[in-house]
């Protein structure tokens, strides 16, 4: 089931502002598998991930998701992939109500049957280490308690394809590594496919099994972490994994 | 009569529950509450299909509401009686003169400040709201409703402004309800009349009435300003 089935594709999509951010001819993504997206500032790294969460439209381009290209929503198709996908965000916003119920809303949103949501966000709360912040008010959360919300929100109705856009930017090292520690327990568990954005090479390097370096809004290279990282091919890579300056 | 006079004399209407204040009173609550609901279940909807749209897109309609927002009440009551005027196209309904044409005067008048005040409240952080329902898996109702909900305390504050705006205006139900004793005379429309013939004690009972209104309105404008607080810590 995974390692070799795509899951995403990603064809000449683009997408254009006052001037062109990104352009990406080719990209498959396999299920099952850990992506570290990387570059600098500007890469176009999240606006790929908009892209292809379908939270603004490309300029041009398909982005094809198990199969069916979803850029347009015909029929509802685009919803439809969207409830199998999700987006965490660096600075996740949890609505103004209690802790567990933010953890719920996406299960509330497919209509689960209430013993089944109250079992998972349980469990959920239990994984991200705030089971007994379950009735606080989100708004008392810290931003590290918050992320942990944010992504057990995300990932309680198992998403086939998960994406994080700078999960732990600005969060302590004791949050970074309970986050990364449950992205990689969720691939493991789940088989999950996981996409993350992160500026931090030393992050992508522990937990992505491939990298996809961009850099002004192109892909420059990608493959196997190690591979990428031990022996990139282009130099502006291998400047930036080596941690100097990109121009 | 002196002002402390006055004064003591209004406190005496008001602790003995004079029933010709406490008539005035009451449909001034009537006919004002029933004004801003129906502002409410108006503007409210139309505030938040506004802000959800990029502010470039609504821009004129914007415009028109911030207008409005200032409408001068006699031009509302100008406009609301032209159209029920026994000349006007609603002249055979026969509501001059009667409380239901001072409720449409003040809907009129508070729609545009609930619409407004909406439209503001869910631009400041409904597209973060939409876009962080949407990656949860929500429907285009569930996204409308939480985005309501997240922003309930701006939109509070648009309902609490437009009662306190429609309570205490008087050129707009003079206009189109006439000041008529007993039917559809109201606090403010009172309060003129009452000064004119030098009824002062009954004028300032129903100001002093007002101004507890009015603080009551904008203690609960306070409160939802500040996010409310029903955080349970």
């Amino acid at each position: 089931m995974s390692g070799k089935e795509i899951i995403l594709e990603v064809k000449n999509l683009s997408k254009v502002y006052e001037k062109e951010v990104l352009h990406i001819d080719q990209l498959s993504i396999r299920r099952g598998r850990i992506y570290g997206i990387i570059g600098p500032s500007g890469a176009g790294k999240s606006t790929l991930l908009r892209l292809v969460n379908m939270l603004e439209p490309p300029t041009g381009g398909e982005v094809y998701f198990q199969g069916r290209p979803i850029s347009i929503n015909v029929n509802g198709r685009a919803d439809a992939a969207r409830r199998e996908m999700t987006l965490v965000f660096q600075k996740p916003l949890l609505f103004g109500t209690s802790v567990e119920e933010n953890v719920a809303f996406g299960l509330k949103a497919r209509r689960f049957a209430r013993e089944e949501i109250r079992e998972r966000v349980d469990i959920l709360l239990g994984k991200v280490g705030l089971r007994e912040f379950a009735r606080r008010h989100a708004a008392t959360l810290s931003g590290g308690e918050a992320q942990r919300v944010a992504l057990a929100r995300a990932v309680a109705f198992e998403p086939a394809l998960l994406l994080l856009d700078e999960p732990t930017a600005n969060l302590d090292p004791s949050n970074v590594e309970l986050i990364e520690r449950l992205i990689m327990d969720l691939n493991r568990e789940t088989a999950m496919t996981i996409i993350i954005v992160t500026h931090n090479i030393f992050q992508a390097r522990r937990i992505a099994q491939e990298v996809i370096f961009m850099h002004e809004g192109r892909i420059i290279e990608a493959g196997e972490t190690e591979k990428v990282f031990t022996s990139p091919e282009d130099p502006r890579t291998r400047a930036f994994v080596e941690g100097r300056m990109v121009y | 009569m002196s002002l402390l006079e006055g004064v003591f004399k209004a406190f005496s209407l008001i602790l003995t529950l004079d029933p010709n204040l406490i008539r005035i009173v009451l449909l001034s609550l009537q006919v004002s509450l029933l004004a801003v609901v129906f502002a409410t279940l108006a503007g409210v909807p139309l505030g938040a299909y506004l802000g959800l749209k990029p502010p470039e897109r609504t821009r004129f309609v914007s415009k028109l509401l911030y207008t409005l927002m200032g409408l001068p009440p006699v031009v509302a009551g100008l406009v609301i009686y032209l159209l029920i005027s026994r000349m006007g196209p609603l002249g055979v309904l026969g509501l001059l003169y009667t409380p239901t044409a001072m409720i449409m005067a003040q809907f009129a008048l508070a729609v545009p400040i609930i619409a407004a005040l909406t439209m503001i409240g869910i631009r400041s952080r409904g597209k973060e709201v939409q876009e962080t329902a949407r990656t949860l898996g929500a429907d285009r109702i569930l996204i409308a409703w939480t985005v309501v909900r997240e922003s309930r305390f701006a939109i509070f504050g648009a309902v609490v402004t437009g009662l306190g705006r429609v309570i205490a205006e008087v050129g707009a139900v003079m206009i189109v309800g006439g000041n008529i004793e007993g039917h559809t005379r109201v606090m403010t429309t009172a309060i003129v009349l009452e000064t004119g013939k030098g009824n002062f004690e009954l004028a300032l009972g129903l100001g002093l009435i007002l101004l507890l209104i009015s603080f009551a309105i904008n203690s609960l404008l306070y409160y939802f300003q500040g996010g409310g607080k029903d955080i349970v810590r």
